[in-house]
């Protein structure tokens, strides 16, 4: 059992141009942002991204680095429209393969699964249909004959996601109310990588907690990362929520602008340009 | 009651989604929905279901009752014990809805939101419709996306129902021969000639429309003293 800490760039090191990247979280909540920004910081690009879309999407997006974007949506929650994911869209800078969330989850369950798709009651007479002409469709064998959307695996090179604990091996705890997918994200990739608040000894992680709470599996963890705020500006709970007004300062300032201020240098520069005023 | 709001119509046209619902999920998006379910869970409808906006299912003073992180929302959803209240930005005849965007899908004028589970839960659960602000630009002849499917896409689906629109200016159905939409109620102080206006496809308007019914005293004092008091809900509809 070997100790699998790393840092943020030896995460980013091992990723490639063109690979397909899962990334864990919901909209603006407990995005892996620490290893976003560590690949914003690298030359990666070409990329296929896999996400419940939020500001992870809106910054790769904005920075050129995405080929395809596998998504249902992509929101800041408390901000509804992602912006710099609106002008990448309208300017037509990358491919979008849109399904809906529930496709989006049996997708990554086929993944996991090792299965080629999985059949689910979504899509049929959507326009889902219309922009994804490659979906196939499937009838029951059984009585019912019933026709569904042939969901097919997600299957990722790469998975990057944040959690509230962890140990050196890998095991991924979350604290917070909803483990989100995080978990399939790790399953359906052949590697995964993992940041958290802090990393602690095993026995620590049940300490206070019930073992359902160890929702990441170090079997299906290539590295770990010990990202304190490696969330930010996306919430965490139960260790820090949103910070709102640095959201409402990533949404309107122009990409660029946004760009060379707080994603120039690195981790302790980005915290630094966090507490700066506006 | 000569002092009820057009809000306040609202909140109990939205409500009424959920009465004779059962032990099911009320999935209410925007204030006016959200009012709507805990007004329904605290009178009529005693046996829904509620959750905090998170992943908590909590009943009315708060306490936690279950657990629904998204995943098993999803298999709730499946399983289609819930009734959904969802927005749109485009609406057509049939009850086709659009969030996704606006114009040519493949490089659009407007990116909207995406169209999240408006597939999966129109297929699954009965999805009804608010809309806060009824006009031509929301109520159109085709949507550009759809999303929500509506009923001349669904071919009969199994398990496919679109219970109700409410607008801030009335209640639709779809109780036609063909499901093409049709005015069931007006909010008091609106007319047919105004709903008429405001759509943008021809909307099926029966001989004798009825107005949306009034708000009970208990229900007013619910929305006024225990729901809204800030009323947040002037602000989505105003008086």
């Amino acid at each position: 059992m070997g100790d699998k800490t790393m840092t943020a760039e030896e995460v980013v090191s091992r990723l490639r141009s063109g690979m397909t990247l899962g990334i864990g979280g919901w909209g603006s909540r407990r995005k892996p942002m620490a290893l976003v920004r560590a690949l914003l910081r690298s030359e990666v690009t070409d990329l296929t991204v896999v996400s419940y879309g939020g500001p992870d999407v809106g910054m790769l997006a904005a920075a050129g680095r995405i080929r395809k974007l596998v998504a249902a949506f992509v929101t800041l929650d408390s901000i509804p429209l992602e912006p710099h994911y609106r002008a990448a869209r309208e300017r037509g800078a990358f491919e979008l393969t849109e399904i809906d969330e529930a496709m989006f989850m049996w997708g990554l369950r086929a993944a996991a699964n090792r299965l080629p798709f999985l059949p689910v009651r979504a899509g049929i007479g959507s326009d889902v249909m219309r922009v994804n002409p490659g979906l196939r469709t499937v009838t029951s064998p059984y009585d019912d004959q019933e026709t569904f959307v042939a969901m097919p695996a997600l299957r990722l090179d790469a998975a990057l996601v944040h959690v509230n604990r962890a140990d050196r091996l890998g095991n991924g705890q979350y604290l917070g109310p909803d483990p989100y997918f995080d978990d399939l994200f790790c399953e359906a990739a052949d590697t995964a990588y993992l940041s958290c608040e802090q990393i602690v000894d095993t026995a620590e992680l049940t300490k206070a907690s019930g073992p359902q709470t160890l929702l990441v599996g170090r079997h299906v963890v290539t590295g770990v990362v010990e990202a304190p705020g490696g969330a930010h500006f996306t919430s965490c709970a139960p260790d820090y929520g949103r910070d709102e007004a640095f959201q409402k300062r990533y949404a309107s300032t122009p990409w660029p602008e946004f760009a060379a201020r707080c994603l120039a240098g690195d981790e302790r520069d980005y915290r630094a340009a966090v507490e700066e005023d506006v | 009651m000569s002092d009820v709001t057009r809000a306040e119509y609202c909140v109990v046209a939205c409500a009424e989604a959920w009465r004779d619902g059962g032990e099911i999920l009320a999935s209410p998006m925007g204030l006016i929905p959200a009012v709507g379910a805990r007004l329904a869970r605290l009178t009529f409808a005693p046996d829904l279901l509620l959750t905090d906006g998170e992943a908590t299912i909590v009943r009315p003073d708060g306490t936690a009752e279950g657990w629904l992180p998204y995943r098993k929302h999803l298999e709730l959803v499946t399983g289609g014990r819930r009734h959904v209240m969802m927005g749109a930005s485009q609406i057509d005849r049939y009850g086709n809805q659009n969030i996704s965007c606006i114009g040519d899908w493949a490089q659009p004028t407007r990116q909207l939101l995406g169209v999240r589970g408006a597939p999966v839960n129109t297929l699954n659960n009965p999805t009804s419709y608010w809309i806060p602000k009824h006009s031509r630009r929301v109520f159109v002849e085709k949507v550009d996306m759809v999303c929500g499917v509506g009923y001349d896409h669904a071919a009969g689906a199994r398990h496919h129902r679109i219970p109700r629109v409410v607008s801030d200016l009335g209640v639709f159905d779809f109780a036609t021969p063909d499901h093409a939409m049709r005015l069931a109620s007006l909010h008091p102080g609106v007319s047919v000639g105004q709903v008429r206006e405001a759509t943008g496809f021809d909307l099926v308007i029966p001989d004798e429309v009825p107005y949306t019914r009034e708000p009970s005293e208990e229900e007013l004092r619910l929305i006024r003293e225990v729901l809204d008091p800030g009323t947040a809900r002037a602000r989505e509809v105003a008086a």
